[in-house]
């Protein structure tokens, strides 16, 4: 079988290296996060020179829906991580039904997003609205921070939303298999990533007030 | 080494591609070989280079006299803006990894391709497309930016040119490094050829490898740090503007985070080069051969840690100068361990002075000068009243210029036999080096003096005194555009019609020297297996059998 393998290789000149691809993934989560590092530095620059004014920002951000949308991304990782797990132990119909899964939390949790964000917008709380500029230095900048550190989470849940939906394709039209499930796992790395920084992003905006 | 071996009939890279097409644009554009992928990013950079030589050029020759002599003030502002733009974002950051990075490097370990041949096409396309974006910038309405390379808030907020489309070009421009970086990491770590131990690959490799791994740490910081700017300039949100609370000063260390180890990713790749070619020349195996590898990640690492130097006018503390200061004298040592190896490695060998050596003794000239310098501008109090006159921007060109450009055509002229299969002119390439020497002197050693004197760099004019210093760096630029169009001349000419070459025409050892030139589609007829230790001359007796 294994040789069988090795034939195909060689035969058809593409270079397969499952340690390679996963470790070209990590190196590009490893960017993800010093990108938003940036981000967080900022964070932490001003969160340092105006405490008392984030604080009072703070206080305008919804905790429940914060919660909603991290239990929500929390189980959203625990399905990716079965969907590889159910695909490696050769079950395809259940790997299917949790990758579904996955994307219809993700999607679930952009829905929360836009009525969060559409929320703050009717109160006018949006950068360069007279609202807006009529408020301190350091609430104009926690509010900054918050629409550009959650927006940018949440584009990148977007493109989670493509990747994980073209590979959903790909396992349905059997091109991703149980003996060739690299793919699969470099993108359920990448959702784990975006789990991730939103789990620092949360407390920073919506718990520490 | 035993199973290098050349097969006669066999078909060279050019003869054969990995694209349906045999022939024609899309046998190149879309092919995956990382040999084809080179010499695209070679083409490309060199217009891009001849364009910024140009607008170089135009900008001297203004400065030839006091006053107005061609262009008005905002048409100056924009050309040092784009001569700076494209030098750093078109040629020199992408120049030595992506052209020959892309084709040695895979060479020089024994390896097929890179770990992800289409990510490695992905790259240059999106190069090109940020090339595409750079160029839409300076025709759309808005007029060219004006801001200098550097993109200093808060001017680049105010200002009503198309900085934003420059900047997201930059950023598109940092995707495509980020993703070559880790395709050459995955491919340093995977691909090597049996027997290529880390410490028997070549130090281009090395030199490479440690680039990689700043173009993956340090260009997502700058690509958030400009994403920022940007969306300041749409949405207003206040992060760097002091209007709204921001603070310019953080804009400011953000950008030197990723801008001052950048400086490594122009120079390391040459510096790597620079190892491959004085063992070749010289006959003789590198001195410090593990030395030159780690003082390369040290530089990558202490590199790191140096980025306020460029801030000490700027308003910070003055415990934080002095640290800085201390930390860039130090990323001065792995630097100067590197110049001692070089030199002691060319002691009691038997040097062959051919113009690739040549280049690379010029290189060892200027670029020691231009170090030397730099500790004039890492010393507090000279920085200060150095600071923004044109002893930075002598400082910048020598090394840059005269370390990462020389390199550039130092590299060239040896690897041009291997690439193309073919020789250039031998004289006409050392008039050549030797004219492109004196040009460079001429042209920006008086900048030294008239930044001593009190020369504020990006100025349109300038008080009379300066004017016969201003007058010979405008000849010296009349003498290297000469001593340009006979290196490329010498190149471009030697590409169509020069004498076919032997597969090691130099007596090099490293793997590439052991295919045949050009190289076949997966680079060796047979996986090499290495038993030397890189630069071991005895093997050349035995490859005269191969």
């Amino acid at each position: 079988m294994s040789n069988n393998v090795q034939t195909i290789e060689t035969h058809g000149n593409v270079h397969r290296d499952d340690v390679g691809a996963k470790m070209g993934m990590w190196l590009f989560l490893f960017t993800e996060v010093l990108l938003f590092g940036g981000m967080f530095l900022i964070y932490a620059v001003y969160r340092f020179q105006y405490p008392d004014q984030f604080h009072i920002a703070g206080m305008e951000l919804s905790t429940t829906i914060g919660t909603i949308n991290t239990i929500i991304l929390l189980t959203s990782s625990l399905t990716v991580a079965l969907s590889i797990t159910a695909l490696q132990k050769g079950n395809k119909l259940l790997s299917v039904s949790m990758l579904s899964l996955t994307l219809f939390f993700a999607l679930f949790f952009m829905v929360n997003k836009y009525f969060e964000w559409s929320a703050k917008f009717s109160h006018g709380l949006y950068p360069g609205s007279d609202e807006m500029l009529a408020k301190q230095n350091g609430e104009i900048l926690f509010f900054g921070l918050y629409f550009v550190m959650t927006g940018l989470h949440g584009f990148h849940v977007l493109i989670g939303i493509v990747l994980l939906s073209v590979i959903l394709a790909f396992i349905i039209k059997d091109k991703i298999t149980p003996n060739n499930f690299v793919k699969l796992e470099n993108s359920g790395l990448y959702w784990h990533l975006v789990d991730l920084i939103w789990i620092f992003l949360f407390p920073l905006f919506y718990l520490i007030q | 080494m035993a199973n290098g071996t050349i097969a006669a009939n066999g078909k060279t890279f050019y003869e054969e591609g990995t694209t349906k097409a045999k022939t024609g644009l899309t046998a190149w554009i879309f092919s995956t070989d990382h040999k084809r992928i080179g010499l695209m990013y070679l083409s490309a950079i060199s217009i891009f280079f001849s364009a910024a030589v140009i607008i170089a050029l135009l900008m001297r020759l203004e400065l030839i006299a006091p006053g107005k002599t061609i262009m008005e003030p905002q048409t100056y502002n924009s050309l040092f803006t784009l001569h700076g733009v494209i030098m750093i974002f078109l040629f020199i950051i992408p120049g030595i990894p992506a052209v020959f990075g892309n084709f040695f490097l895979p060479l020089q370990i024994g390896a097929k391709d890179v770990s992800f041949p289409r990510l490695n096409l992905l790259s240059f396309w999106i190069y090109i497309i940020g090339a595409f974006l750079v160029l839409l910038s300076l025709a759309l309405p808005g007029g060219p930016i004006d801001t200098g390379w550097t993109f200093y808030i808060p001017y680049s907020v105010r200002s009503g040119t198309n900085i934003s489309l420059a900047i997201f070009a930059a950023f598109v421009l940092g995707f495509s490094s980020i993703l070559t970086g880790l395709n050459f990491i995955t491919t340093v770590h995977r691909l090597r050829a049996p027997g290529m131990s880390w410490f028997k690959m070549p130090l281009f490799v090395w030199a490479t490898y440690a680039t990689a791994w700043i173009q993956i740490i340090a260009t997502p910081v700058i690509g958030i740090t400009i994403l920022l700017v940007i969306i300041e300039r749409f949405f207003g949100v206040g992060i760097f503007d002091p209007a709204l609370g921001g603070d310019p000063i953080l804009y400011q260390h953000l950008f030197w985070i990723y801008s001052h180890p950048a400086v490594y990713i122009m120079i390391l790749p040459a510096m790597g080069v620079v190892s491959e070619i004085i063992p070749t020349f010289a006959r003789r195996t590198i001195f410090g051969y593990r030395a030159i590898a780690m003082s390369s990640l040290a530089i990558a690492f202490v590199g790191y840690l140096v980025w306020a130097h460029h801030m000490f006018t700027s308003g910070i503390s003055d415990a934080a100068r002095i640290i800085f200061s201390l930390l860039t004298f130090i990323v001065a040592l792995p630097s100067g361990v590197k110049v001692f190896n070089w030199v002691a490695t060319m002691y009691k060998g038997s040097i062959d002075p051919k113009p690739p050596f040549l280049w690379v003794m010029s290189f060892i000239v200027l670029f020691s000068i231009g170090g030397l310098t730099g500790l004039v501008l890492g010393s507090l109090a000279t920085d200060i009243h150095l600071h923004d006159t044109y002893f930075v921007v002598a400082h910048f060109h020598y090394v840059m210029f005269g370390g990462t450009g020389t390199i550039f055509f130092a590299a060239l002229y040896y690897w041009f036999p291997k690439m193309f299969g073919r020789l250039y002119n031998t004289k006409l390439a050392n008039i050549g080096v030797a004219l492109f020497f004196i040009a460079f002197n001429l042209l920006y050693f008086p900048k030294f003096i008239l930044g001593y004197m009190g020369m504020p760099r990006r100025y349109y004019d300038y008080l009379s005194e300066f004017t016969s210093l201003q007058l010979i760096s405008t000849i010296g630029s009349w003498v290297m555009a000469i001593a340009l169009i006979i290196v490329i001349g010498n190149i471009v000419h030697g590409i169509f019609r020069g004498p076919k070459s032997t597969s090691n025409p130099w007596g090099g050892v490293t793997l590439e020297w052991h295919t045949s030139s050009p190289p076949p589609l997966e680079n060796f007829h047979e996986i090499p297996t290495v038993t030397h230790e890189p630069y071991d001359f005895s093997q050349l007796e035995e490859m005269k059998n191969e």
